[in-house]
């Protein structure tokens, strides 16, 4: 990482090959859902326009499909349809309909019945009527429709990357989650120039004579598949097996960025949002995915994580982080926080976060079921009226850890207990304990190298191959910094893993992401 | 030749034709003439199934139009509409050229045809390029015309065909409609609900009211043995002006003086209706006017007086009211 602020230009041309075939996928996804949009909708705007009685209902439908927030519908199609491209271009297609149909029936119907009349005394068949006719003088209307679901398409084709439909939507989001500026702009702002462009290109064609319109209509479909094919461009190179990212994982040094540069990993690529990732995983849509080592799924979904046998992932063991001032109040808070140190390792965390996750057990439940099993649980004690804050950011994992704490704090001391669950990402309870809001939560080593004190490159590359380096770096700066402690390290590391179905793994030999590349090279 | 039968047609809960029956024959007009809602133009519609009729024959040249395709029936009659209906993304030519095309006639005869028209109805070359809203009310109506004439159909049918233009222009089309040869030969039916039009260009006028027709026959028949009241309540405002127009001077001819021919006087057709006679008087102090009979070349010169007992004379012969 450059100590220098990096350019947004200098940002696109390094990643200047990601830019174009997202921004071809991006073409792709909204020419070919608006292709099957015009090929569907101006039939079905012609019929209704035909049987009246139709119009209602047919455009009532097509009226709610728009009213669908465009993430649900992309959420609707994964059970029908899986994750890709599929599903992304079915979403687009539906709210490509309405603005078509709409305008098809809108322009036919305001055809003046004079001329209409006249087309049928002259003797003109009624597919005359309709081609000679009604179709031309109803064209501007109509390619005000397609010029309107272009731009509504370019829109929401950014969101195709949630289901792994590529698209400039991979830069947007992953820039948001990675909170890089540039890589939001570098995919917002070719949208938006896309966008701009293709209603720009329409409203040309909308302006052209009567005359001169009739020579492009025969152009457009042609260009519309042209422009449709320039989704598979990117896709025709690929390898054996598919991988999904999610975008803060593509973006990434202690990612998709490493992979490449310490294992020069080649596997074909798409972006998928954590939420569908492991279930695609399990259903053989994909075949290697990012994850987290803790994470309930692994064991619900029967992934495996593959050894980092060349440590690009840092370490994130998980510790309680406490104020100085907390400590000194509370004389046996440490020795209480510490009970847990070394007792959960990643696959006891993970069984853990299996059971609130996946079995939908309550933390406390879970909690208590956990410390009971070995042996720390205790009745809680009358309190003395001083009490302890507990803080947890806002996942599964951390609520666990956050009750567990309350037990052994109830339980093994006098001091009552306040939890505020639910802040968010770090930066809301980092900042809520600097402000002394909170007195406890578990932080995660890797986060506070990275996120909190944003260690420079040179500091990271030397502590990376050790978790005890990191461990005692972070204790060390955050006590000078912050005056808050690091206590004893849980014992688990909830860091970015790769993960592979456990059958698949075995049969291909692969357990460790350098075997994942050998299988990769083989022909 | 056209035969209609017994038509009847029904719009919901109204008879908008109710058992009208007329023949036409080949060349002659006939105008449907009536207020607005008297079905003429249903009438009119169900000639070339733009509307279907519910029971009822209809026969052009001894042949049932109903059991013919209605395209191949339509693209041999022509039509022309009150708003014109001219498309408007087609040129004055390609709008001529739309029932050539359907025939599949070759680009020559289109163009030799077209320009032939243009010719007749008064049109510049230069507007075969142009688009209808170019184009004033009155060029319009004639590329209507144009456009119903140009296959050279035996029948044509016009929905209040002048309706729309304002009087100066009506007037004008309606002289040069008169003198159209392409219309001569021509089996027309026209839907109009003015008197003066349906009297001045047809032969023979049909009155309709209530989906049914009440009276049928000239010009002369309606205005002197008029069927019932409603007949002579429509033309009770226009009479003396309707009579002035219908009688022709070739009527009165028995009436007026046998004088010769006057010099340095206007002459005028014995064809000619008295209103055009009156209107050729210029009033100054013993006027005269020579009416020349065609067929026997004899002239009478007449005043305005001799002309005006002439006409009185004749009125006393006719049986009317």
């Amino acid at each position: 990482m450059n100590e220098h602020q990096q350019t947004l230009l200098e940002f696109m041309q390094q990643q200047s090959d990601k830019l174009l075939v997202q921004t071809m996928q991006h073409i792709g996804l909204t020419f070919i859902s608006l292709f099957i949009a015009v090929v569907t909708g101006l039939p079905l705007g012609i019929y209704i326009s035909r049987v009246r009685k139709l119009s209602g209902p047919v455009l009532g439908i097509a009226g709610i499909l728009q009213t669908i927030p465009s993430i649900a519908l992309l959420g609707f199609m994964i059970p029908l349809l899986g994750i890709g491209a599929k599903p992304a271009i079915v979403a687009l297609l539906l709210y490509a309909l309405l603005p078509i149909v709409r305008n098809t029936y809108t322009g036919i119907t305001g055809v003046d019945s004079n001329v209409k009349e006249a087309a049928v005394a002259m003797g003109m068949n009624k597919w005359q009527v309709l081609f000679k006719v009604e179709l031309p003088l109803a064209m501007p209307v109509i390619l005000a429709g397609i010029r309107t679901a272009t731009v509504i398409n370019v829109g929401v084709a950014t969101l195709a990357s949630y289901i792994a439909a590529g698209g400039l939507g991979e830069f947007i989001f992953g820039g948001i989650s990675l909170n890089n500026t540039n890589m939001i702009l570098a995919g917002a702002i070719p949208a938006a120039m896309l966008a701009i462009l293709f209603d720009f290109l329409l409203s040309l064609l909308q302006k052209l004579n009567f005359k001169k319109v009739k020579g492009t209509v025969k152009i457009a479909p042609v260009l519309l598949i042209i422009l449709s094919c320039f989704y598979f461009i990117p896709s025709a190179y690929g390898s054996k097996l598919t991988a999904g990212f999610t975008p803060e994982f593509m973006g990434r040094q202690d990612g998709n960025l490493g992979l490449v540069s310490k294992y020069g990993l080649k596997i074909h690529t798409i972006v998928i949002s954590d939420a569908v990732m492991y279930k695609a995983a399990q259903e053989k849509e994909l075949d290697v995915i990012s994850g987290y080592s803790t994470d309930g799924r692994l064991k619900a979904y029967d992934l495996i994580v593959l050894d980092d046998d060349k440590k690009i992932f840092p370490p994130y063991y998980a510790a309680p982080l406490v104020r100085e001032d907390a400590l000194k109040k509370f004389p046996e808070l440490e020795a209480t926080l510490n009970k847990l140190s070394g007792l959960i390792n990643d696959s006891v965390m993970t069984e853990l976060n299996y059971r609130t996750d996946y079995l939908h057990q309550t933390p406390e439940r879970v909690a208590k079921d956990f410390l009971q099993a070995n042996g720390l649980y205790k009745a809680p004690q009358q309190s003395n009226g001083e009490v302890v804050r507990l803080g947890s950011k806002i996942f599964g994992e951390q609520y666990i850890l956050t009750n567990i704490y309350s037990m052994l704090i109830k339980g093994y001391t006098y001091y009552g207990v306040e939890t505020k669950t639910g802040l968010g990402g770090t930066k809301i309870v980092f900042d809520a304990m600097i402000n002394n809001q909170i007195d406890v939560y578990p932080e995660y080593t890797g986060t506070g190298l990275l996120a909190i004190l944003q260690a420079p490159s040179k500091v990271i590359g030397q502590l990376q191959t050790s978790k005890d380096s990191t461990y005692n770096y972070v204790k060390t700066e955050f006590e000078k910094r912050y005056k808050i402690k690091w206590l004893k390290p849980i014992g688990f590391n909830n860091a970015y893993a790769l993960m592979m179905r456990r059958q698949q793994a075995n049969e291909l030999h692969i357990k460790t992401i350098s075997d994942l590349k050998r299988y990769l090279n083989t022909k | 030749m056209i035969k209609v039968s017994n038509l009847v047609k029904t719009f919901g809960a109204t008879k908008a034709v109710n058992d009208i029956s007329f023949e036409v024959a080949k060349g002659e007009t006939l105008a449907l003439l009536g207020t607005s809602g008297c079905g003429k133009t249903t009438t009119l519609k169900m000639l070339n199934r733009l509307i279907e009729p519910d029971s009822g024959t209809i026969e052009i040249d001894g042949q049932n139009i109903l059991s013919q395709s209605p395209e191949l029936l339509r693209r041999s009659i022509g039509y022309v509409l009150q708003n014109n209906g001219l498309f408007p993304h087609y040129t004055v030519a390609e709008n001529i050229a739309i029932v050539p095309n359907l025939l599949k006639w070759d680009k020559a005869k289109i163009e030799k045809r077209t320009n032939e028209l243009l010719e007749k109805l008064h049109l510049p070359k230069e507007y075969l390029n142009a688009y209808p809203a170019e184009l004033s009310g009155g060029q319009q109506q004639r590329v209507g015309l144009a456009r119903a004439l140009v296959a050279d159909a035996p029948v044509l049918l016009m929905d209040e065909p002048f309706g729309a233009l304002d009087n100066v222009t009506r007037s004008k089309i309606h002289a040069e409609f008169n003198v159209l040869d392409e219309l001569k030969r021509k089996t027309i039916i026209m839907v109009t609900h003015d008197v003066q039009e349906a009297f001045l260009l047809a032969d023979r006028v049909a009155m309709m009211d209530k989906g049914q027709i009440v009276q049928i026959g000239a010009a002369k028949e309606l205005l002197f043995n008029p069927a019932n009241d409603f007949v002579k309540d429509f033309l009770k405002e226009q009479h003396l002006q309707l009579e002035l127009k219908t009688i022709k001077l070739s009527d009165i001819w028995q009436y007026l003086p046998a004088d010769g021919r006057r010099i340095n006087t206007s002459q005028l057709a014995a064809n000619a209706g008295v209103w055009e006679a009156l209107d050729t008087f210029k009033f100054y102090p013993r006027e005269n006017i020579n009416i020349i009979n065609q067929q026997t070349k004899e002239v009478r010169s007449v005043t305005f007086d001799q002309l005006m007992s002439a006409y009185s004379r004749f009125k006393n012969q006719v049986p009317h009211e």
